[in-house]
């Protein structure tokens, strides 16, 4: 049982903790009853990446990017959606966040780092193949049904691919509401107030739970990882699932056939002063 | 044949220029039969707006109470149930299409392709990938419609000399009421919008403080240019997200983009790549920005500015 009161008591002790939110955390105050959670389960996306500090490389023969040898890391959206989950459990808001992957054997090693961070469990759909979005968020859909998460969060976009396209795709499957780029998260008992960064500004929307949220930058600064949580972290669960077992098959719908660097511009003319910048633009036609 | 349909951008009184982008990417493709839908709660102007497009062929208006805001969750069902008889159907690559197109293209059980830089075939097309550092070409297979979202620094506008029909089907859906609008806030300007204005002046950590940013609003007023940043004057609180140009902003193309103080991080060329014209004001000289620009001058700009500003008087 939950209730709202709309016009934020200065002060309100909350599920036993006894204390305080900070000014301003949120626009509408919930007061619950002592053992009662917002969500109870909050599962999170990591896709393996190219790390976001590595200058790509497009193969010779144009048949795909270099990656032999080349460090990979948690997608840094998804860093942040992990970190946004990890900080509704600590202040009490959830019971359990599960961190899970689509991808190759070797995205383990960013779900142990995700364990690190602080996940309570892990789950890999491992496939081999290339897959595409579709058969992603298909794969995450049967987790969905299977877990029942009360809220999924994930990054609104992989810097690999670049399609910010999965988020929307499981809340369509679901037939649940999206939020994408989000740089707040207020959760309201059985719904949340989310704020989106959009072209033309802010968009404030209500969203009833379950539902799919995704990260944006601005939403938080993801914690590091300590080496006693990696300790730790080995000891956590993580349940490996062919994604043939979900009966899914992946097909890369839509066929990547050629990977090109792009055209570079042209490196242009230094000038050495203001004049020389004014006479620069004048010669262009642009002034 | 192609029939495409174009979802329109807008914010309840008028067309967003992406449209008009959309809609040009659309005629490239072969013998294209273009529909713009317009969804509204009266979306009379928009509609009127659209219909001046060259290479439309018609424009559908959908005007119900829930169509005020567009919320993802709602438009996507009205777009899959107009959605049969059409081959191709398109949004802009904005926060607006990026939201909605996947669910669009979930819910018809396709992939989608996002961000469409180049019409190669009908099927097949040119988009980038790694923060613009490698294109990729994409073909959707031939028997499924194609949902996309276009890139709309690729494109220009098509020209507004059409009056195509403006009609207005019936699309009888229940939509869910588990999303509410709220609000929108928006930072009040009338300087052009970042998007789709001709020249840009964009700011980064270079600059500092909030304060030394207004130096940016000064040059961009004296040179009617819109407003840009890099993340790291958006993420120091310097302007708001709107800026933000990039591979997670805004991709721009004006004619002219003087970037000051800004390092040229790969995240943030991308998003201007597509300019006519690229000036660049750094200290440091190997800062990765001159390798992309047209013309550089390397120096303080907190001398630089204020004397461009003084040349130009």
């Amino acid at each position: 049982m939950t209730f709202f009161i709309r016009n934020n008591p200065p002060c309100t002790a909350r599920k036993g903790h006894g204390q305080c939110r900070p000014a301003g955390f949120a626009r509408s105050l919930a007061i619950k009853v002592l053992g009662d959670l917002f969500v109870e389960k909050i599962l999170v996306g990591l896709k393996r990446v190219v790390d976001y500090n590595v200058r790509v490389r497009v193969k010779n023969d144009g048949s795909g990017v270099e990656t032999d040898g080349v460090k990979m890391s948690i997608n840094p959206f998804d860093e942040i959606a992990l970190e946004e989950a990890l900080r509704i459990k600590e202040r009490g808001d959830a019971s359990e966040v599960i961190v899970i992957s689509v991808g190759a054997p070797e995205a383990q090693q960013q779900l142990r780092t995700g364990l690190a961070m602080g996940a309570d469990r892990a789950i890999l759909i491992e496939t081999s193949e290339t897959i595409d979005a579709l058969s992603c968020a298909r794969a995450l859909h049967e987790i969905v049904k299977r877990e029942s998460p009360d809220l999924v969060v994930l990054g609104k976009q992989s810097i690999d691919d670049d399609n910010s396209q999965t988020g929307q795709m499981l809340a369509a499957l679901w037939g649940r509401p999206q939020a994408t780029f989000a740089s707040e998260v207020t959760l309201e008992g059985g719904s949340a107030r989310i704020t989106r960064e959009v072209d033309i500004g802010l968009e404030l929307i209500d969203i009833e739970l379950p539902a799919v949220v995704t990260a944006d930058l601005r939403l938080n600064e993801p914690r590091y990882v300590k080496l006693p949580d990696i300790m730790k972290a080995k000891k956590k669960p993580l349940e490996q699932i062919p994604l043939a077992e979900l009966g899914i098959e992946p097909g890369p719908a839509i066929k990547q056939s050629l990977y090109e660097p792009p055209t570079e511009r042209k490196r242009g003319v230094m000038v050495d002063d203001v004049p020389g910048l004014v006479a620069a633009l004048h010669d262009k036609g642009i002034l | 044949m192609s029939k495409i349909l174009v979802i329109a951008e807008h914010d309840g009184a008028v067309l967003n220029q992406s449209t008009a982008k959309c809609v040009a990417c659309a005629a490239e493709l072969d013998s294209a039969d273009i529909d713009v839908v317009v969804f509204a709660d009266s979306g009379a102007d928009v509609a009127g707006a659209a219909a001046k497009l060259d290479s439309v062929g018609r424009v559908l208006t959908i005007n119900r109470p829930d169509n005020k805001h567009a919320l993802a969750a709602l438009l996507a069902p009205q777009i899959v149930a107009l959605a049969e008889g059409y081959s191709h159907v398109f949004g802009p690559s904005t926060t607006f299409g990026k939201d909605l197109m996947p669910r669009v293209a979930a819910l018809l059980g396709v992939n989608q392709i996002s961000d469409i830089m180049s019409v190669e075939g009908s099927h097949t097309f040119k988009r980038p990938t790694y923060a613009g550092s490698v294109i990729v070409t994409v073909e959707a297979p031939a028997d499924q419609i194609v949902v996309a979202t276009v890139r709309t620094a690729s494109y220009r506008a098509v020209s507004s000399g059409n009056s195509a029909p403006i009609e207005s089907p019936d699309v009888v859906v229940d939509l869910p009421g588990h999303t509410r609008f709220i609000e929108l806030r928006s930072a009040e300007s009338d300087r052009p919008d970042v998007q789709s204005a001709a020249r840009v002046v964009a700011g980064g950590r270079g600059l500092g403080s909030t304060e030394n940013f207004e130096l940016i609003y000064k040059l961009a007023d004296k040179l009617g240019a819109g407003i840009g940043a890099t993340r790291a004057a958006v993420d120091a609180g310097y302007v708001p997200n709107e800026m933000q140009i990039g591979q997670t902003g805004r991709i721009i193309a004006p004619a002219l983009y003087i970037g000051i103080g800004i390092s040229g991080a790969i995240q943030h060329v991308t998003g201007i790549k597509d300019a006519g014209t690229i000036v660049a004001i750094n200290k440091d000289e190997d800062a990765p920005i001159f390798e992309i620009t047209d013309i550089g001058l390397v120096g303080d700009l907190f001398t630089i500015v204020p004397e461009l500003m003084d040349a130009l008087d």
